[in-house]
C-alpha cells in the first residue's frame, strides 16, 4: 500500500469491535505486542495499515503469506458514530481507522495528509478522500462550517485539531506494552491530565 | 503443595483486569506512596531487543485514595492482596504500612526499596525495613535491586531489621535509542529493564540469599514459561511472580503454572515445590536445603 503495509488476518470468532478500536499484535521474536486499529473488517478477515518504524512493525511487515499471528482484542474506546456531520481528518499512518470508519458512518468528507505521494497511496482506502501533501498541512485545508470531526494523526496534528474544532473526537497513539491497563506506559498528557491511552482512550474527546 | 504464582508489582491493574488478577494466587498492588503522584512524562516505556525498560515512575493516588477507594474494591476479588508500599523518606514507608496496618483485606506488604526510577530514600534498607516494621505486623518482604555489589549483605540486613522475607528482585536501570534518531527513546532517558535480560540476574540474587538467609523468598525476573519459574524455584524461591510475560499473554498465570507442573515432574519432582533449593543440593550442599520456606497469600 505505497509506503506502508496493509496486513490482512484471518480473525476466525473475533469480534472486529467499532472503528478506533485496536488489537495487540504480536510480532515474531519480539518479546511485546504492537497495539494497531482496526483498518478494515470485511467477514472473516482483520486488516491492520501499518508504517515500519522499529523492530516490531518490521517483524510483522515481513510475515509470509499464511504466517500465523497472536492477536488480542478488540480493546479500548472507539469512536462516537452517532454524528451528523462527520469529517475525518488524517494524517499518514494515523488514516488507519478511517477506512473502517468511514465504511460504518456512510462514506463520509475525509481530509487526509501525507509527507509524500508513495505514502498517499494508502488514500485509497478512504473513499472520497481529498489528500493533501506536506509541505501543505491537513489543518490547513479544512472544509469551513460545522462538523463532527474524527481525528488521528500525529500529535501536532490533533493539538491542531483540537484548537480549530473544540468538539472533535481525537484518536491518540503511544508505546504500549499490554493495551488492558497493566503497564501504565501509554498515557499521554491532555490538558495537563496523564490519560492511559489503551483504558481511558485511544480515542478521547478533545474537550476533555 | 503448590507453589504461589503472584504478579509483579506495577504489571498489573486488578481492577481494569479482573479475570487476570483472579486467576493468580495473590494479586501485588502497584506501589503506593503517601502522596499521590502522576508519575513520569511519556515516553515511558521501551521495547529492547533483551527485554523492556519502563519509567512510570510510581504513579499512584496516594496512600488516603488508595485505602478509600481502592482496598476495597481489590477486597471483591477474593485474591490476597500483597500492597507494594514506597516512599522518599523512612517516614513515607512507616506512614504507608501505619495506614495499612489494620485493614484485614490486605494479606501481605512488600517494601519498594529498589525503584530505578525515582530518587532514593536517604536511609539505608536496614532504616527502611526497621521504620516499617515499627508500623505494622503485616508480613513484611522487601524488594531489593541486583544492581548492588553484594545483594546477600541487604537481604542480611533485612532480615535483621525485621523483615519476613524477600522479593527478588527488581527491575535495574537502563536505556535505549531511538534507531534513525539517535536520541533516548524514554521522555527521562534511563528506565528499569524487565524481561528475559533480567533471569540470570534474578537467579544470581537469589542464589546468593538462599544462602544468606532464612527468608522465604519471592522469586521474579523474566520468568516467560514454566521452566523459567522452575529455575528460581531451584536457586530457592518458594513462590514465583510474573512481571512483563503478562503483558503480552494475559493467560500466562494459568500457563505458567501449567508448564511449571510439567517442568517439575520432567526432572522428577512429585511437586513444583520439591524443587526449591534444587540448585543447592545439586552442589552437594545439603546442608543448605532448611525447613522450605512458606510465602501467607
Amino acid at each position: 500500500m505505497g509506503a506502508y503495509t496493509l496486513l490482512r488476518v484471518e480473525r476466525g470468532g473475533l469480534e472486529p469491535g467499532i472503528p478506533g478500536q485496536f488489537f495487540m499484535l504480536s510480532p515474531p521474536g519480539r518479546l511485546l505486542p504492537r497495539p494497531m486499529s482496526v483498518c478494515l473488517a470485511p467477514p472473516g478477515e482483520l486488516a491492520f495499515l501499518l508504517e515500519v518504524v522499529g523492530p516490531g512493525t518490521r517483524a510483522l511487515a515481513a510475515l509470509d503469506s499464511g504466517a500465523e499471528l497472536a492477536v488480542f482484542g478488540p480493546l479500548g474506546n472507539g469512536f462516537r458514530l452517532d454524528v451528523g456531520r462527520p469529517l475525518l481528518v488524517g494524517g499518514g499512518v494515523g488514516i488507519a481507522p478511517f477506512p473502517y470508519a468511514s465504511e460504518a458512518l456512510g462514506g463520509p468528507r475525509a481530509v487526509l495528509g501525507f509527507r509524500s505521494a508513495a505514502h498517499a497511496e494508502a488514500a485509497a482506502l478512504v473513499p472520497q478522500a481529498e489528500v493533501v501533501l506536506e509541505p501543505t498541512y491537513v489543518t490547513e485545508c479544512l472544509p469551513g462550517g460545522e462538523w463532527d470531526v474524527l481525528a488521528c494523526g500525529p500529535e501536532p496534528m490533533l493539538e491542531r485539531v483540537r484548537a480549530l474544532a473544540p468538539t472533535a473526537q481525537l484518536a491518540w497513539e503511544a508505546p504500549m506494552a499490554c493495551g488492558y491497563g497493566g503497564c501504565y506506559g501509554c498515557v499521554v498528557e491532555v490538558e495537563g491530565r496523564l490519560k492511559r491511552l489503551c483504558v481511558d482512550g485511544p480515542v478521547l474527546e478533545a474537550a476533555a | 503443595m503448590s507453589v504461589p504464582i503472584l504478579n509483579a508489582s506495577g504489571c498489573l491493574d486488578a481492577l481494569a483486569a479482573p479475570a487476570v488478577a483472579r486467576s493468580l494466587d495473590g494479586f501485588v498492588t502497584k506501589t503506593v506512596t503517601p502522596l499521590p503522584r502522576d508519575g513520569n512524562p511519556p515516553v515511558r516505556i521501551a521495547e529492547t531487543d533483551v527485554g523492556m525498560l519502563n519509567s512510570i515512575g510510581l504513579q499512584n493516588p496516594g496512600i488516603e485514595a488508595f485505602v478509600t477507594d481502592h482496598l476495597p474494591q481489590l477486597a471483591q476479588l477474593a485474591v490476597p492482596i500483597w500492597v507494594s508500599v514506597g516512599g522518599f523518606t523512612a517516614a513515607d514507608y512507616a506512614e504507608t504500612c501505619a495506614a495499612l496496618d489494620p485493614r484485614p483485606e490486605v494479606a501481605a506488604l512488600e517494601l519498594n526499596v529498589s525503584c530505578p526510577n525515582v530518587e532514593e530514600a536517604p536511609e539505608s534498607i536496614a532504616e527502611l525495613v526497621a521504620a516499617a516494621r515499627a508500623e505494622t505486623s503485616k508480613p513484611l518482604y522487601a524488594k531489593l535491586s541486583p544492581a548492588v555489589p553484594d545483594i546477600a549483605e541487604l537481604a542480611r540486613a533485612a532480615e535483621t531489621s525485621g523483615a519476613d522475607g524477600l522479593s527478588l528482585v527488581n527491575t535495574i536501570r537502563g536505556l535505549a535509542l531511538d534507531e534513525r534518531t539517535l536520541a533516548p527513546r524514554l521522555a527521562r532517558g534511563a528506565g528499569g529493564l524487565s524481561g528475559p535480560a533480567l533471569k540470570p540476574l534474578a537467579l544470581a540474587a537469589i542464589f546468593a540469599c538462599r544462602l544468606a538467609t532464612d527468608l522465604p523468598i519471592v522469586g521474579m525476573g523474566g520468568v516467560q514459561t514454566g521452566n523459567d519459574a522452575l529455575e528460581l524455584l531451584a536457586v530457592g524461591a518458594c513462590a514465583v511472580s510474573l512481571g512483563t510475560v503478562l503483558f503480552a499473554d494475559p493467560e500466562a498465570p494459568a500457563r505458567v503454572r501449567r508448564e511449571l507442573g510439567d517442568a517439575a515432574a520432567a526432572h522428577g519432582f512429585a511437586s513444583a515445590a520439591d524443587a526449591v533449593g534444587a540448585a543447592h543440593t545439586a552442589r552437594g550442599e545439603p546442608a543448605l536445603v532448611r525447613d522450605q520456606p512458606k510465602v501467607s497469600v
